[in-house]
């Protein structure tokens, strides 16, 4: 009996070592994620898709909880030394049981699938954010390995640095002079794929002043690591004072310099350009695209042209 | 034409001091086999009984010795890895970008096909055949041919680290950077051609499979009474067959990509690298569930027989099996939410993708309720399983969460991906089959395995588990992406530092894994099979005797339920013996298989360095031994009734001197099937 028990304590022992493992590994891991991007974010469409994230997390719980109870309690209580628990070996099916582990889950899953499609349209990175506000345009092409971004509408371009006024949308076109790259700024919404020959978009927007990090997280070779960016999201002031600033560069941004900027480089410095070689942007796409500038992922396009 | 292609003596790993590390550590491992075998004056033995085997326990046995050693190379490079990022922080670390890259490709590929097929297609032979009451698998000699092709594969990647450089474009290898405007050199190729032929034997052993267990299964061994472990392998077999077929292609024309000038998925004129996007997780997603259904089923018997206790909702988990089967060609899309698709299309592969978790939760619950009301031995095989139930749904949690496209434009290709999938893998996958190797040792060896190293392996493993792969997602949640180098943002430090303890733990996993191994195999008298079931089993794999004979059953078993092994035990015609044994035919040892599996692999070698004529040389001998072997009809034997009677008399002997129930002294043992009321 004293054995048994001992046994019994050292397995309660031991499953208690191991979730207090697990949860001091959540706890540390707590530390620190409260700042980071995706729990701290700093524009409503990284919000939305926060609070999505807590939702489903939310929801989730109905089934994981009852795992986590349901295995520590029928691996103590079920223990093949605990004589008092009772021994059913033939039992194999029980109609209400199957109809609780398929239904709850199912349900779930209808539920999860309603806010799916709700929050998948109305976060569609390509859906103007708000359409009676005229977003700020940038034009963003992935090279190895650097970011440039242009801005048309005030004939600039900057490597590796990204402006925007706060609470204005941008509207940011994208595609690669190079391999697939994938543009994300963590504080402001999730990423798109840059392809070569096509373009694609993302539509976001900083309801704080604030600096913030973007990157390509989409490998891309030997210089990928050093692959990032500074957004900074200014009030309208300064960023006209900023795109001032730009237009006063040195540097044109014609075919030619073009040309030499896109051959490999690392840790590229933040370079200001101006003027800018009219529709570059279009000419990066048509060149892989046999000229068609509006070439979009197969699945867009159908749906654009419906 | 240069007879040694592109192939030169720069092509040596003399470059680096880590390249020519690893290679030496490769030509070492090769040379020290070689030793061994000689040492042992063991080479007649492994030609003539190994080697040459068209046995499915044997095969079945060498699979598993591949998948464990590549376990141990796909390790090595997750270390490197994880030991380079915890100290990357605002300097280079101790590995260049390239080599890094490489590392990274290599551990997803090898981990991918070269340790867990090789280790699902190893459970499978030696079991399946066992446990629907068969004497052999459907296609012997293409069994052969499988595994052969397979180690190809795998000599393949091992002599990518002697002879010149692996890829760097990840174990996707998404063009346009594997194209070769972008990446230039044998590494692609390597893998191109590694993926190639062992998917090609991979495709080989879904069809042997799905044929085997259509058509070799025992009288009175219907679908429905078919044990879980063999109804996995049997939905895998379709899926294998179905989705294989379309990496086969993607391979094929990124191949045709590479050395003939086509473009297929160039950026330029009119490739689109989309296209093979789409192809390869049109496979990739079904391999996910190729790989996990048949540790699914190895949870299914483990939990059923140490919980002492019939399998609890088996219609409902054979029918979620099928299920999930069915919807896994339903999700690719889900890999790549963020290539620009529409709502609508993202909407509904996310859907798709949550819908799957239905059938995954029903099986996980099915599992507990099969505990609930047992008696539970925990043996190392079931505390995987425990350890698997508990840790799978926080997988479970993160899956449904990246299957929301506006929650995977934030987290796709940060390291809460990576989290998710090795929290799928690792307990869903590995603990599985390595549930099944502890669980089957005895059948393939005739001893068992040391439980205090296993059970030291378990704890390992599992607390490495969680201190390597939480900080991965919060990292994630930090914005952290996958695949870096280096960086430079301080907060990401403390949590590579902490992942990098848990790798260091599951270092110790791996060391228990082997200590158990060699202790068990010093001390095997001390834990013999004598009786052929040393867990009191209810499958008819533990009819036979461990290990089985060549025949596997003297007698082909009469089926008259589920656990058919356990129902003959109750009605107490276990152990009965004929009036007189029959001849049985058994197919013959052959080379053919060897032969066709080393020319495979020199035809890739010779394919990655451009030596055409060799790779004609190699293509011709793989024809010729078909064509040879294919006209050879003196290809099967027959092994005399008396010579069945010998073995059956020594088995029987044996058994005598076996205890009656191994399972009997143990503490939680709750009776044998004889006590049991029919039902």
């Amino acid at each position: 009996m004293i054995v048994r028990h001992a046994r019994a304590l050292r397995w309660s022992s031991r499953i208690s070592a191991a979730t207090a493992v697990a949860g001091l590994t959540v706890l540390c891991a707590g530390c620190g994620v409260v700042e980071g991007p995706t729990l701290d974010p700093k524009g409503p469409i990284a919000l939305s898709e926060r609070n999505l994230l807590f939702k489903a997390t939310a929801i989730m719980m109905i089934v994981i909880i009852p795992v986590f109870i349901m295995a520590a309690w029928f691996t103590i209580r079920y223990r093949g030394t605990n004589r008092k628990a009772r021994y059913t070996p033939n039992f194999d099916f029980y109609w209400p049981a199957e109809i609780v582990v398929w239904s709850v889950p199912a349900a779930i899953v209808v539920w999860l699938a309603f806010h799916l499609w709700e929050y998948t349209y109305k976060l569609d990175p390509y859906t103007e954010i708000d359409p009676s506000v005229k977003p700020l345009q940038v034009q963003a092409i992935a090279q190895d390995w650097k970011w440039l971004f242009v801005y048309p509408e005030h004939d600039v371009a900057v490597v590796n640095e990204l402006a925007m006024p706060v609470n204005t949308p941008v509207s940011i076109e994208i595609t690669s002079d190079t391999v697939m790259n994938s543009l994300v700024i963590p504080k402001l919404g999730g990423q798109i794929y840059a392809m070569a020959g096509m373009q694609t978009r993302l539509n976001l927007v900083a309801d704080e002043k604030g600096t913030f990090w973007g990157r390509n997280v989409q490998y891309s070779g030997k210089g990928f690591a050093d692959q990032q960016f500074q957004t900074h999201a200014m009030s309208k002031d300064d960023f006209d004072a900023w795109i001032e600033k730009v237009k006063q560069s040195s540097k044109a941004l014609d075919a030619a310099t073009y040309e030499t900027l896109a051959k490999p480089s690392q840790k590229v410095p933040v370079t200001y350009y101006s003027p800018v070689e009219p529709n570059l942007f279009d000419c990066i796409i048509g060149k892989y695209s046999h000229g068609d500038v509006d070439r979009m992922p197969l699945s867009r396009k159908a749906e654009t042209t419906e | 034409m240069d007879i040694f292609g592109r192939l030169t003596i720069d092509s040596l790993p003399f470059y680096s001091a880590v390249a020519a590390s690893g290679a030496a550590v490769t030509v070492l491992g090769g040379l020290a086999v070689v030793g061994a075998i000689t040492y042992f004056g063991a080479w007649r033995m492994v030609m003539t009984q190994w080697v040459s085997s068209v046995d499915h326990k044997k095969i079945g046995i060498m699979y598993i010795m591949l998948a464990l050693v590549m376990l141990v190379r796909g390790f090595v490079d997750a270390a490197m890895m994880r030991s380079q990022q915890a100290i990357a922080y605002n300097n280079e670390g101790y590995l260049p970008p390239d080599h890094f890259d490489q590392i990274f490709s290599s551990h997803g590929t090898i981990m991918i096909f070269f340790m867990a097929m090789p280790f699902l297609s190893g459970l499978a032979n030696l079991i399946v055949p066992q446990q629907i009451g068969s004497r052999d698998v459907a296609f012997p000699f293409m069994n052969s041919i499988s595994l052969w092709l397979t180690t190809a594969g795998a000599g393949l990647m091992l002599i990518s680290l002697v002879v010149g450089k692996f890829s760097t474009a990840g174990w996707t290898a998404y063009p346009p950077y594997s194209g070769v405007q972008y990446t230039p050199g044998v590494g692609v190729d390597y893998w191109l051609w590694m993926v190639f032929i062992s998917g090609f034997a991979t495709t080989m052993t879904g069809i042997n499979f799905l044929v085997t267990i259509f058509k070799c299964r025992a009288p009175g061994m219907t679908m429905f009474r078919l044990p879980l472990f063999t109804w996995t392998i049997f939905i895998t077999s379709v899926l294998i067959i179905f989705a294989f077929p379309a990496l086969t292609v993607a391979c094929a024309t990124l191949i045709l990509d590479r050395n003939f000038g086509f473009h297929f998925f160039t950026n330029e004129l009119g490739g689109n690298m989309m296209n093979y996007i789409n192809l390869f997780w049109l496979w990739g997603h079904p391999e996910v569930y190729i790989l996990i259904l048949p540790a699914f089923g190895v949870f299914s018997e483990v939990v059923s027989t140490f919980s002492q206790k019939r399998l609890f909702g088996y219609v409902s988990l054979v029918c979620a099996t099928i299920a999930i089967g069915l919807l896994s060609f339903t999700v690719w899309l889900h890999h790549f939410f963020t290539m620009g698709s529409s709502a609508k299309v993202n909407s509904f592969f996310g859907t798709m993708t949550a819908i799957i978790s239905v059938p995954t939760g029903v099986k996980v619950f099915d599992w507990l309720l099969t505990m609930y009301r047992g008696r539970i031995i925990f043996k190392p095989p079931m505390l995987f399983t425990i350890g698997f139930l508990v840790t799978f749904v926080i997988g479970g949690l993160s899956g449904v969460l990246l299957a929301l496209p506006p929650v995977d434009y934030m987290m796709h290709n940060t390291t809460f991906l990576v989290a998710h999938f090795h929290n799928m893998i690792i307990p869903g996958v590995l603990f599985g089959y390595l549930a099944g190797y502890m669980y089957w040792f005895p059948k393939a060896f005739g001893f068992k395995l040391n439980e205090k190293w296993g059970t030291r392996a378990f704890w390992c493993w599992i607390i490495g588990f969680y201190i390597a792969f939480m900080p991965l997602y919060v990292l994630g949640m930090l914005g952290f992406p996958r695949r870096m180098e280096h960086y430079e943002i301080a907060a990401w430090q403390p949590h590579l530092i902490v992942a990098w303890v848990g790798a260091v733990i599951i270092l110790l996993g791996m060391i228990c894994l082997a200590v158990q191994l060699i202790v068990s195999i010093r001390e095997r008298n001390e834990a013999l099979d004598l009786s052929g079931d040393p867990w009191n089993g209810r499958s008819l794999e533990w009819a036979t005797s461990s290990p089985a004979a060549p025949y596997n059953f003297a007698v082909l078993p009469k089926v008259e339920s589920r656990d058919a092994w356990w129902d003959m035990k109750r009605r107490g015609v276990a152990y009965e013996r004929p009036l007189e044994y029959e001849d049985i035919v058994m197919p013959k040892n052959t080379y053919a298989g060897l032969v066709i599996g080393v020319a495979g692999g020199i035809f890739g070698f010779a394919a990655i360095w451009w030596m055409w004529w060799l790779a004609l040389l190699a293509l011709a001998v793989i024809a010729g031994t078909i064509i040879y072997r294919a006209s050879d009809d003196d290809d099967e034997f027959v092994m005399t009734a008396s010579e069945v009677k010998e073995i059956e008399d020594a088995r029987f002997e044996q058994l005598a001197k076996a205890p009656k129930n191994e399972m009997a002294d143990e503490p939680g043992y709750a009776g044998d099937a004889a006590a049991e009321p029919a039902t």
